[in-house]
Parts: C-alpha cells; structure tokens; sequence
C-alpha cells in the first residue's frame, strides 16, 4: 500500500525504541518526503531492564544512554524535530489524566498535524502505552470530527487480530529497510540481543522476519465508536 | 558495576549508617513478563527517593546476596544482589541481574537526592 500523502505528522510515543520496531520505515517515507514530522517522546526508557552480563550500565545511568540512542536513531530517522518530553518511564498511567490529555492537545496545536501515529489503546501490552493511547484519544476526541487528525494506533496485544481483525493500513517500506534496521540498531542497549536473531533470519531468509522488517501495519482508530473512558 | 565482594560492600553500607540518606528500591519482572506468558502472575515495586536513617545495614548470604537495613522503628530489605558500585557522585549502588543481564532488583542509597 502506498503511504498517504500528510501535511504533517505527530509521533506521539512513551519510550526510546517504541518507534523503531513498527514505524521508523514509516517516519523514514515521510521525512524523506519533506513532509513535517515531530516525534515526541514521553520518558527517557529509565526502567529499561537489560544491564547486559558482564552489566555496561547502572540504574542512574542507563537514561543518559538511552537519551543518547534516542538522538542518533531520529538523526538516522530523519526527524529534525524530536521533543523529549520529561516523564518518567512506568508511572504514566499513575499521573494525572488530564495533565497528559492536555499534554497531547497542547502538541496537537502547535504541530497541527493531519496524521497522527501512536499506540492503539487497549491493545498495546505495556501501562505506559495504554496510558500514552489513552491521552491521545482523549485529546482527540476534543476535536470536531471534520477537523481531527486521523489516528493510526500500533497494536500488539496477543488478542490483536482475533479482536479488530487484520490491520486497516499497511505499508510496505522495503525502500526503508537499511533506515529502520539503523534505527534499531541506534537503541542497542534495549534490542543488540534481538537484532542478533533478526539479523541471522532475514540473512537466512525467513519470510516472517523479512514482512516484519518490511511491512508496518496500522488500525485506524474510530472515533464513533470510541470505547476509552 | 562489579560482582558483590560482601567486605568491600559492608564496608560502603556502613559507610552510610546513621545519617540521613535518599533510598531507591525497585524490583521488577518487566511489563512484558504477562505478554510472552499469559500465566506468569507479574509483580513489582519501586520507591525513589525515600528519606530514611538506618541504625545499621548488613549484607548475607553466598550470592545472589541480601541486604537489610534497619531503621529506628521498621526495615528495609532486599534479595538478589549479584553487583555493587560506589559511583562517581559517592552513591552505593547495588543490583541483582538474572542470566540474561536484565535488572531484577535495585537496592542504592545517596546522600543527595536521586534524579
């Protein structure tokens, strides 16, 4: 499927690395497009878990890293406008809601996007990315429909399919397959082990491992039947 | 971070014993544990920055090591520690990391407050 002309973009997600796995080929399309894209990242991944064996980092260091990780992989990305946002990794869903609704809709003024790209809420495993889904939505949904942006919400929960059925968007970003390698491989405190394996399947040509790297799947959130509270 | 020599780190605990010190206590399984099994029942807990005054700290065990620190009227503990450091900013530090070098539990005590 070819990706939608936009006349800007807003990536709204809550950790260093959630971009890269599903969207960077998609981030990668429009910033080589000229098309205006903000990425704005909510924490800095501080509860980050892998410390490596021997360990390369601390609890009290491990932000700086993923701060920096952060930074090449937009410079590989493309994205000229990344805004890190000051929250802390794992406490989103206990911070006041509409202190984040309004964070996203103060966001949503300034970059006026006709896109924006986010978690799906309900189906996106982690509480900081329901909690990200779910501000999202809320500041959305204060939005009159012939205005408001289109949300495209990343799912992956187990029951993803079983639950909204095949995903309303793909898009095929083999053209960006070395862009968003990099840009998993610009996180490598959080993916230099599953790179290895990935790396090894699409050198074997594993055809799950080549759709995965080269497609990037999406539901369109419908805000007529808008079920977060 | 180092393996836990246990005399190096009593020596650091008691280090800072009866002064007021900032605390960081965490120990997680990671958000992920229920996604890639449905059964694993997932608990954790985080304090940061907890001003406590502990009359005296001790580490056990063979390793994985414990700590336990007791306070004028309660205690705090941890189990699991395989690594320690005094850091650049005089902070000890002390996780337990599993086979995979992922955090399991962090116990780090500072006199200045953490970030």
């Amino acid at each position: 499927m070819n990706i939608q002309e936009q006349k800007s973009v807003l990536v709204i997600f809550p950790h260093p690395d959630d971009e890269a796995f599903g969207v960077s080929g998609t981030i990668g399309t429009f910033t080589g497009r000229g098309t205006p894209l903000t990425y704005a990242c909510l924490t800095l991944g501080q509860m980050g878990r892998n410390m490596g064996n021997p360990p390369f980092t601390t609890r009290e260091e491990l932000p700086k890293i993923r701060q920096k990780e952060l930074l090449d992989a937009a410079k590989v990305m493309g994205i000229q406008d990344l805004r890190m946002m000051g929250f802390r990794d794992k406490t989103l869903e206990f911070e006041d809601d509409q202190k984040m609704a309004d964070m996203v809709t103060t966001l949503i003024n300034d970059v006026k996007p006709s896109l924006i790209i986010s978690f799906y809420p309900g189906y996106a495993v982690h509480p900081d990315h329901e909690a990200t889904a779910r501000a999202v939505v809320r500041a959305m949904r204060a939005i009159p429909a012939s205005e408001r942006p289109t949300l495209y919400g990343v799912a992956f929960a187990n029951n993803t399919s079983q639950k909204l059925g095949a995903p309303h968007v793909l898009h095929d970003v083999s053209t960006m397959r070395e862009v968003k390698l990099s840009a998993m491989r610009a996180h490598a405190s959080q993916t230099v082990w599953m790179l290895a394996d990935l790396e090894k399947r699409l050198q074997a040509g594993d055809p799950e491992a080549k759709a995965w790297v080269e497609t990037e799947r999406f539901y369109i959130y419908d805000f007529d039947k808008d079920t977060v509270s | 971070m180092k393996p836990i020599d246990t005399t190096t780190v009593q020596s650091w605990i008691d280090s800072f014993a009866n002064e007021e010190i900032y605390l960081h206590l965490e120990t997680t399984n990671g958000a992920y544990a229920s996604h890639f099994n449905e059964n694993f029942f997932s608990a954790g807990a985080y304090i940061r920055n907890a001003q406590v005054h502990y009359e005296h700290g001790k580490i056990v065990g063979d390793g994985p090591y414990r700590v336990g620190l007791k306070l004028a009227i309660g205690w705090v503990y941890a189990e699991g520690l395989t690594h320690a450091m005094l850091d650049e900013e005089e902070r000890l530090l002390m996780a337990g990391h599993d086979q995979q070098g992922k955090l399991a539990v962090a116990l780090q005590i500072s006199r200045t407050p953490f970030e």
